[in-house]
Parts: C-alpha cells; structure tokens; sequence
C-alpha cells in the first residue's frame, strides 16, 4: 500500500468552519460531511486503495468552483479533483484533509457546432454521451475509454484517457482544442478554443494528462469526426504468440492503420470465451481482433490484405465478420475480458504499461515465469498496435498476503516494460498507483522539471498530493539553483 | 557562436551564462531568425553540433534523433523506408529566402506543421519524447519512446512550439508514419471564397476523410482536396466529394505534379510578394474565407486558406491592431510571420494572451529559464522586461 502525506492535524481541527464556509459558497446539498455519504468517495476504479475524505464539495457554477479552490488556497486546504471516480490508478483517491471536489453537476453540452466539427461540454458529461449527442449527424467523439458509459470527460482530460481506437485516432490529448480551467487560487483562464494551434505556449497540452495537479477543467472543446460508413473486424487465431505478434508489426509496416488491433492470450481467450461465447477458437495462443473502418471498399480491400499476412504469419484461425452484430460479438468478448477473468481468481489488478512492439513474445515470457514465481496467474489482453499491455494479474483479497503479491508482481510487471524501453503506463496514468516507480523511469532532475510546472500552476502543492510524484518537494526548494563549477565560459570550445 | 557537441558542454556552457548574467540565443540552422523582434543576445548556441540519426526502427515506427539533425535528412531518410514524418514539416526558412538549413529540433521549437496537420495533427502530436538542457543548465528528458504514453506531465507538447524559451532541445524522438500508397488531389474551379469555404466544411464533415483542404484565391480561383490511401478508397472518396458538391462544377482530378506543386504553393507560401507584412491568422476552420474577405475587401491583398480555413495566410499592410481584434473576435489568432525590423520591433510576433494566460506563461517560462537565459526581445521579455 502506498503512502499518503500526511494528514494536517490543524487542518482536521478546522474541519467544522471548513465545512461551513463551503455550505456559504454552495447551499443546499452541494457539501457532505456525513460519514455515511462520504463513503461512496472512498476509493475510484482502483478500489484496492481507500481513504475517507474530509469532505466532498459538489459546486453547480464555475464561479462555485473559483470561490470553493480561492477558499482553499487561501486557507491552505488541500483539493482533489473528481470526475466520476473511474481511474484505474487512484487518481481521484481522497486524502484524509483533503476537500474533494466532484465535478458531477456539470452536467450540459453547451454547443454543437457542425461547421467547425467541434463540441463544447462541461466537464462531467460522459465520454459516450459525446458521442450521442453528434451520432445523428454522423459525427462521433473518437477517444473510447472501455469506461465510457461512466467516465466524465472532464477526467478523460485529466487522464489523457485513451481506448481501443486511439491507434487510428489518437489520445484525448489528440482530440481537444481547448479548456476553461479555475487555477488554485480562483483565477479563471481560458487556453486554446476552435482553433487548432495555440497562440502561444502550449499550455492546453500539459493541462491535458495533468491527472488533476494543474487545475480543474469546467469546459472543454472536443474535436468530433465523422462516424466512418463502414467497420469490419475480423478474428485472427495464432498457434504461437510470437507469430500473432510478428503479425501486429507486419500489418503496421504495411502501411495499414486499423481502427483497432487487440491481442488476447490463452487463459483471457478462455474466459472470455466461457463468459459471452464470442465464438473465439479455443486451440489457439494467441488471439487478434483487428477492425478496419472507412469507405466499404477500402474495408473489404483491406481485410483481404491482414488476412494475406496473418495467414503468412501462421494464422490457424481466421473468420471475418459478415455484419454489424457478428463485429460487435466479436468485440463483446474482448471488452468482457475483464469481468470474465472472474472464473479464474475472485480479483484481478489490471497493470498497463507500453512495451516497443516487437519486444512483446520476450515480455510474455517473462511475465510467464513471474507468474510461476509469484504463484498468481496472469490473463494478458493488449492494445498490441501501439504496444498498450493489459495484463491481469489474478488473486484473491481474502487470502492473506496475496494482494502484496500481486502488488509486487505488478511493480515487476512495469520495471520489465521499462528495461525493455516502454513506459509505465500507457493510458491509466500514474495516480498514486505507479507514483514510487518514477524513478524507474525518470532521475531526479527530470522529476524536478516536472515538478516546477506544477509549481508554476500551484505553488502550495494543494491540487491532489501524493499522486503521481514520489516525493513532494516544496517548490521553494525546487526553485533554488545549483551553482555550476566553471566560472569563466567554456574555454576549449571553439567561438566563431 | 558557440557550438557544442554534447548535453555535458551544452549545461556547462548555460550554467556559466546564468553565473554571469548573459543571454543565449537557442538556433538551428538560423533559418527562421527573422522571426520575431530583433534582439541583442550575448551569445548564440549553434545546436548542429548534435547532429544525426541515434535510433530508427521502420516496425516501430519511431525515429531518434539529434536536434540539430537536417530536417531533409530525415526525411529522405525515412522516404527511404517508404514512411514520413505526418505532420508534413515544411522549410519554413523559405520565407526569408533561408532555405536548406532547417534541422529538426528548430521545427519542432517553432512548431511547425504543413497542410496535412488538418488531418494528422501537427508536430506537437507526432513529440513522443526528448532530451533537452533547461535554462538551469540541467539535462533532463521527458516523454518516451513509444506511441501511448502518459507517465508524467507531457512535456513534449510544452517544448512545441516554445521557440527557445523553455529548454534547449537536444534530442527528439518522433513518431513516424507509413506513406500513403497514393496521393490524389482534385480541384474545383472558380469557386467564391464563401463558397469554398461552405464547400470545405461539407467535405470535412463528410466520410470523404479528407487529408488537406486548401483555396488559391486567383483567376480562376482553386479550391483542392488531397485524399490519400489506397485505391479503391480514393475512388470511393472522390466519387463522394464530387456527388457532394455536383452543383458547384466538375472535381477535376490534379496530376502528380500540378497536385505536388499546388500543394507547394500552399504550405511554402513563395508566391507571396515580400513588401507587406505577412500573417499567419489561426481561425475556427469555418471562419476563413469570412476573414480574408474582412481583411481584404477590395480583393487586393495575397491570400489563401490552408487548413481547410483554420489557417489564413495573408500578406497585407492593414495595421497589426486591427488584424489582431479581427482574428480575435472571430475565436482566433494572428502571428505576425515576416516584416521589416522596425515593424517586428513594435509588432510582437505572437498574439499577446489574455492577462490569466500571460501570467502563467510567464510561471511556466520561470519554471524552466528562471534567471531568463533564453529570454530575449524576440518575444517581448529580455533582461529589462523580465520583471513580469
């Protein structure tokens, strides 16, 4: 279990004029402070971490907003942001002095503007609900989160989120023109809009991915895109992993970008399988769902291409969907994948990091002979285009000591993406799930870099301690420069 | 100038500049100079001393690379592999009759990005990762090496764009894209600007995945579609926009090389005669042709939309003012690309932000250069300004 910093005895004493200053600025029932109805703020979607908050502040305006965090700020409480409470790496996991601050009332499409193909929407409409309200135009919200039923688009921002589009369509990141953003001391700043670049710094670029350090997000500006005409998806079954791999990279170098490329290995092909009866073939290692999507013909062309190199590849098992409801089958085994590993263990900790493509049969093996060491047993799906894993690593909280184990099994699991030239996570974000395993990837120094931003944004650290950084540094002393050696400039190079 | 060869000389050079109080002007190949107000910097770092390709693996799709890398060279490199950089970079030098000298890392601190940034993003969406060495004279990287990535802020998007004012940008790792099995464009004639405009909208809301849209204002005016892909889906695509806009005249298709010149004439913007002022107006895409005809209603200026009217060029010597209230109340902004000195030493080049966003810019630049080492008149601070 990771550590929280800890709490401030003073703030706890104030929580009663806290509370009642909080009451002033947003009446009726837009603050709790039961104990009872700050239960369901406990945890996210990474409900292996919990932690009662102070109080929960649900404000209606943005004006709310700026009056609740200049309170804050001046009153030095800390704040953490809340969308709908679905990260995967505690994100939005309270701290016990901490207001959180959910953005559940925000709850309009403010605009839809056809002609410039963009949406603006308060932060806590849902990601698919995008999507809804463009869909009879043809148009669609291109980032899909497997939460998006549930998941806001404010923390979609905070998030970056991705989902199994985004080797086509990008990252939120790619997806957003602009943000209203209420900084920790109330300010209200507008950054980008429907234009495409930005004036200046890119600042909507660092606010995107932020993980609710930076400020809270009370509009956004999304990019929609036309709904193609056409999707195929077509099964893929593999004898060897290394062949359904080796099939991913020859795919991608073909010069063919499919919407979406997912891989499954045996035990989550089993239990998806049992689960819904996508029809998967169950002789197979390893599983690829490819969807391709645009103009029909460019669809039909193209399967007829993966099917040419997956068969080259050693494809033992190739089926083609013949229409909408058989694609969408094909999907509904993939997107049970989690829930379905149910039959093998009663939890499973989702890990997500990304790994360069080809080095996938090596890190399969090793996550392999991890399982055997850990004794837990491991379901992999992937985001095999961009490399994306997913693996599942599967226990049971009720027996003592297994969730350590799988907690170290999947810090394991991350070291390994990054010794193999990944990264620690893919779309999950760092929250307070991979916090300590920074260094793995980053020095110090590259940490402080990041740091001073967030010192920029908010130099009394009240926006969401303890998440993603391992160590909170004051910014005073991240400010102050390290005196360099020479004092005369560098003689030896040449000036000219 | 001083030009060193490694991150280690690079920090102490900075560090020693921050000791004693000077400048440093971050350049590439110096091409893009004239950008900007001009400025007395104490020194210059020449960054083509770290030059050359370090990692490029065609399955990966990812390409390592010095800063001071030629941009040409990775390009024909990667042409080499049949893939390329998507954000369409473009020798921005040209401008000033610079050309040949652009390296990477001057493209990606100025940003740059050409007619298919409409479709594919720009070059801030194709940063995976670098290595740079802050205005404190610390070396440090951020990003990584792969696609999908979100360990940590996203410093690459930051380091875009910024001109130098952050970091000295030493290494950059890119995502690189296969080429397109083939490239059409097709045109339709004599179109109004309005009518372009309205034309382009349809198509860029249309399943026709449009990959650049541009008008040539002239006699007769031109308003192109680039599609790229595969055969049978430009057939289908083609056969879509033209049934879309049957009433406004024939799709006629560009050869290979009227299309390759059109869309040269576009993104490098030679055409465009040297005695005005030159503007760069970034716009909601539907409000393009609303502008130029604004800002140019006698129909005298040189212009033209790229962008599918998200970005106006347009050469003109209305004042700065009024382009910028203009480009402004439209939802937009105005870069002020190439004019005479004394113009540029008034004129800052970038759209001044609003008061929230100026101060945090200026937190944000403190957080990566706080003695001002990089900071220069170029964009409005400098020593004498650095009080903000």
């Amino acid at each position: 279990m990771v550590c929280l910093p800890q709490p401030d005895a003073e703030t706890l004493a104030r929580r009663e004029d806290i509370r009642a200053a909080l009451c002033a600025i947003v009446p009726g029932e837009g603050v709790i402070s039961d104990q009872d109805e700050l239960r369901p703020y406990e945890s996210d979607g990474l409900t292996a971490y919990r932690q009662m908050p102070m109080l929960v502040v649900l404000p209606e305006t943005v004006e709310q907003v700026s009056q609740v965090l200049r309170y804050c700020h001046a009153n030095k409480v800390r704040v953490v942001p809340r969308g709908a409470g679905t990260s995967l790496s505690g994100g939005a996991l309270p701290l016990s002095d901490a207001v959180v601050l959910g953005l559940g009332k925000f709850k309009s499409i403010l605009e839809i503007d056809y002609d410039n193909r963009v949406v603006v929407s308060q932060p806590g409409v849902t990601n698919l609900a995008i999507t809804e309200a463009v869909q009879d135009r043809g148009f669609h919200y291109a980032p899909d989160p497997s939460s998006q039923i549930a998941c806001t688009i404010g923390g979609n921002i905070a998030e970056n989120a991705g989902g199994v589009h985004c080797l086509k369509y990008g990252l939120t990141t790619n997806n957003v023109l602009g943000v209203e953003i209420v900084l920790i001391d109330g300010d209200v700043v507008r950054i980008g809009g429907k234009q495409l670049d930005p004036a200046g710094l890119d600042l909507l670029g660092v606010v995107v991915g932020s993980e609710g350090l930076l400020g809270v997000v009370t509009e956004v500006t999304l990019r929609i895109l036309p709904r193609p005409d056409t999707a195929r998806a077509v099964l893929l079954g593999f004898p060897a992993v290394a062949g359904a791999g080796k099939c991913v990279a020859d795919v991608i170098e073909a010069g063919i970008i499919p919407a979406g490329m997912e891989m499954m290995d045996k035990p989550a092909i089993e239990c998806a399988e049992a689960f819904v009866g996508a029809g998967y073939p169950l002789d197979v290692d390893a599983l690829l769902i490819v969807e391709l999507d645009g103009p029909a013909a460019e669809c039909d062309y193209l399967i007829t291409e993966v099917e040419a190199i997956a068969r080259a590849n050693g494809a033992s098992f190739v089926r083609i969907s013949q229409n909408e409801e058989e694609r969408l089958r094909f999907w509904a085994g993939r997107k049970a994948a989690f829930p379905a590993t149910g039959r093998l263990a009663p939890d499973y900790y989702c890990m997500d990091g990304t790994i360069p493509r080809r080095r996938l049969p090596e890190v399969l093996e090793r996550m392999g002979a991890m399982s055997a060491k850990y004794g837990l047993g491991i379901a992999n799906v992937f985001h095999a285009g961009d490399g994306n894993l997913h693996p599942l690593v599967l226990y049971d909280a009720n027996q003592p000591g297994q969730l350590e184990k799988a907690e170290a099994f999947g810090e394991e699991i991350l070291r390994l993406c990054v010794e193999v030239g990944g990264v620690l996570t893919g779309e999950h974000g760092v929250g307070v799930e991979k916090r300590d395993l920074m260094p793995a990837m980053f020095s110090e120094v590259d940490l402080a870099h990041q740091q001073r931003l967030k010192c920029a944004f908010d130099p009394d650290m009240l926006l969401n301690p303890g998440k993603v950084f391992p160590q909170l540094h004051r910014c005073a002393e991240l400010g102050r420069m390290h005196v360099h050696g020479g004092k005369v400039s560098f003689p030896e190079l040449e000036r000219f | 100038m001083l030009r060193p060869d490694n991150t280690h000389d690079l920090a102490e050079i900075i560090g020693t500049a921050v000791q004693e109080n000077r400048t440093l002007e971050i350049r590439g190949g110096g091409g893009k100079t004239d950008f900007g107000a001009p400025r007395a910097c104490d020194d210059v770092i020449d960054m083509r001393g770290f030059s050359g390709v370090s990692q490029y693996d065609p399955a990966e799709l990812v390409l390592t690379a010095g800063a001071g890398t030629q941009l040409s060279e990775i390009e024909s490199l990667v042409a080499g592999e049949n893939q390329m950089l998507a954000f369409e970079p473009w020798d921005y030098g040209l401008l000033w009759n610079r050309g040949g000298v652009a390296t990477i890392g001057g493209t990606i601190a100025a940003g740059i990005a050409g007619s298919r940034r409409v479709s594919m993003g720009s070059a801030r969406d194709h940063l995976l990762g670098f290595e740079a060495v802050s205005g404190r004279g610390e070396r440090f990287i951020a990003g990584g090496n792969v696609v999908k990535n979100v360990t940590g802020f996203d410093l690459s998007k930051l380091v875009t764009g910024s001109w130098g004012r952050l970091v000295a940008l030493t290494q950059v790792t890119l995502k690189v894209v296969p080429r397109p099995r083939l490239v059409a464009s097709f045109a339709l004639d004599g179109l109004s600007p309005a009518a372009a405009q309205r034309a382009m909208n349809v198509a860029m809301g249309s399943q026709a995945e449009i990959a650049a849209a541009a008008y040539l204002p002239g006699d007769p005016s031109q308003t192109v579609f680039r599609l790229e892909g595969i055969d049978p889906s430009i057939a289908a695509r083609r056969q879509l926009v033209a049934e879309m806009h049957a009433e406004l005249g024939m799709l006629r298709p560009l050869s290979e090389d009227e299309g390759a010149q059109f869309w040269e004439r576009v993104q490098q913007f030679v055409a465009l005669g040297e005695d005005q002022p030159l503007w760069r107006i970034h716009l909601p895409p539907s409000q393009g042709a609303a502008m130029a005809e604004k800002l140019d209603p006698a129909g005298e200026a040189q212009w033209h939309l790229d962008w599918a009217g998200a970005l106006l060029w347009i050469a003109t010597s209305l004042d700065a003012d009024t382009i910028r209230d203009a480009a402004a109340s439209a939802g937009g902004h105005a870069t002020l690309v190439r004019a005479d000195a004394t113009m540029r030493s008034r004129v800052p080049a970038l759209h001044p932000p609003a008061s929230g966003v100026a101060k945090l810019e200026s937190k944000v630049r403190e957080a990566f250069d706080p003695m001002g080492v990089f900071a220069s008149a170029r964009f409005g601070g400098g020593k004498s300004a650095r009080a903000d």
